[in-house]
């Protein structure tokens, strides 16, 4: 593995590039999905729409997306933010549903007692819907995240700067050194995506490990 | 956009000889079909085999879970760089892949067929059995018909990544759609990449459609719900597939 050796920098440049690509995708996607999946629990005849729209979405290729996108909102093909709302919608479309899911799944008796404890509606989905919904969530963003570590390597195809260009590299010049050292660090970079989100979520549930403890 | 999309697919020299619109599809149908037949061949036994038995469960999991963060970029140029020069003439580009696209399609397959068996009401089961049902009666008139919701399921996200990632497997020579956006690319004729990719997301609308279509008419409506009136019917969470391994792929 000289040739790591040799182009250790590069590597961790491409990296870092394909974090930024795939984790920003990842916290709009949240931040978005939070009150879609919200607006699909409360108001249910949403429901259906929001889900099957965003499943539409979900189906079309994501090299299709990448071209189509600077054809929809300018720009051109090259640029990374064609890249990053892709991988947004994708992201969306899996959270939207997990969102409202995990919300639903809060028990009837815990927000009564919530309201009965007079908390406003706004109060009781941040101090009580949220973070008992916060496991489910975290199971869907755990399988967006490592989903979207493999796409951002497609993006190599259209000239976008990440892990995947090593792919292309190794491929043009017949070469596996580069290929190999692109696939682990792909799936090392999905590895530890998950450990970050798992670190959060038991952070944010202390009362899950209280349970298990007990 | 829509003004270059529009003239390059009005223009009648698309649409003919090897490079045109419907040659492409036909090829992409045909790996398409290919793909799913054969890992739906290998797939669908298995995971009823593992559903039935209940051996090998983490297995797959573990196997599912670990095949969700490959990029298949990197695989596509794998095996391709190691089975080309072992290969003559047209298969050399053509079987790596559809090796591929078929080790892609397995694990939604097998994981859908798995987890419909194994989420069938061990109450239904134990009905059967107690109604003096052999394993294999069991296995075919309850706990398929049970299972036909995920096992449509796995089959539905498995076709939506056989056809993403047979569009990025024309990268490395394979025909069909993907063709239009690759050589387009190349050429930098943005009127092709865009009536390719346009193609493409219209092909996997359809198939997801079709699919959908299919697993309303086989799936009994008294698992479906469909002939009640209740909220648990109109919540169809299964009218459209949301599978994260469907975009490894493209």
């Amino acid at each position: 593995m000289t040739w790591l050796h040799d182009h250790l920098g590069e590597v961790l440049e491409l990296t870092k590039q394909h974090i930024y690509l795939a984790g920003v995708p990842l916290v709009i996607g949240l931040v978005l999905a939070l009150p879609l999946g919200w607006l699909a629990r409360r108001y249910r005849f949403l429901y259906p729409p929001l889900i099957i729209g965003t499943g539409l979405l979900y189906t079309i290729p994501s090299l299709s997306l990448f071209v189509l996108l600077p054809g929809i909102i300018g720009g051109n093909i090259l640029e990374p933010k064609n890249v990053i709302i892709a991988l947004t919608i994708y992201t969306l479309a899996l959270l939207v549903r997990t969102v409202a899911d995990g919300l639903g799944a809060v028990p009837e008796d815990v927000t009564q007692a919530a309201t009965a404890m007079g908390f406003s509606r706004v109060r009781r989905f941040f101090s009580v819907e949220l973070p008992l919904a916060v496991p489910v969530i975290s199971a869907g963003l755990r399988v967006a995240a490592v989903s979207n570590v493999s796409i951002v390597s497609v993006a190599a195809v259209i000239g976008v700067s990440q892990l995947g260009m090593l792919f292309l590299d190794g491929y043009q010049r017949f070469f596996y050194d580069p290929i190999i050292v692109g696939l682990v660090a792909c799936v090392l970079l999905a590895l530890a995506f998950d450990l970050v989100i798992v670190g959060i979520t038991r952070l944010l549930t202390p009362w899950v490990r209280a349970r298990q403890g007990a | 956009m829509f003004n270059s999309i529009w003239m390059w697919l009005s223009d009648p020299a698309n649409w003919q000889g090897e490079d045109g619109v419907p040659q492409r599809t036909v090829e992409h149908l045909q790996y398409f079909a290919e793909t799913m037949v054969v890992a739906a061949v290998i797939a669908i036994p298995l995971g009823l085999y593992i559903g039935h038995t209940g051996r090998g469960k983490l297995f797959i999991v573990n196997v599912v879970g670990a095949f969700r963060a490959i990029p298949t970029l990197g695989l596509l140029f794998v095996v391709t760089l190691l089975l080309a020069p072992r290969l003559k003439g047209d298969n050399a580009f053509l079987i790596p892949s559809l090796i591929v696209l078929i080790i892609l399609a397995v694990p939604p397959i097998l994981s859908g067929a798995y987890a419909g068996v194994g989420e069938v009401d061990p109450a239904a089961r134990d009905a059967a059995r107690g109604m003096g049902m052999t394993g294999w009666e069991v296995l075919r008139k309850v706990e398929v018909p049970c299972a036909l919701p995920l096992i449509f399921s796995g089959l539905r996200s498995a076709a939506l990544q056989v056809i993403a990632t047979a569009t990025i497997a024309a990268t490395v020579s394979l025909g069909g759609l993907g063709r239009l956006l690759i050589d387009g690319l190349a050429v930098r004729d943005y009127g092709k990449v865009a009536s390719g990719a346009l193609l493409v997301a219209l092909r996997a609308l359809a198939v997801d459609l079709l699919f959908a279509l299919g697993q309303r008419y086989a799936v009994s409506p008294g698992l479906s719900g469909r002939f009640r009136n209740t909220p648990a019917a109109d919540d169809d969470s299964r009218s459209t597939v949301i599978d994260p391994a469907v975009h490894e792929a493209a």
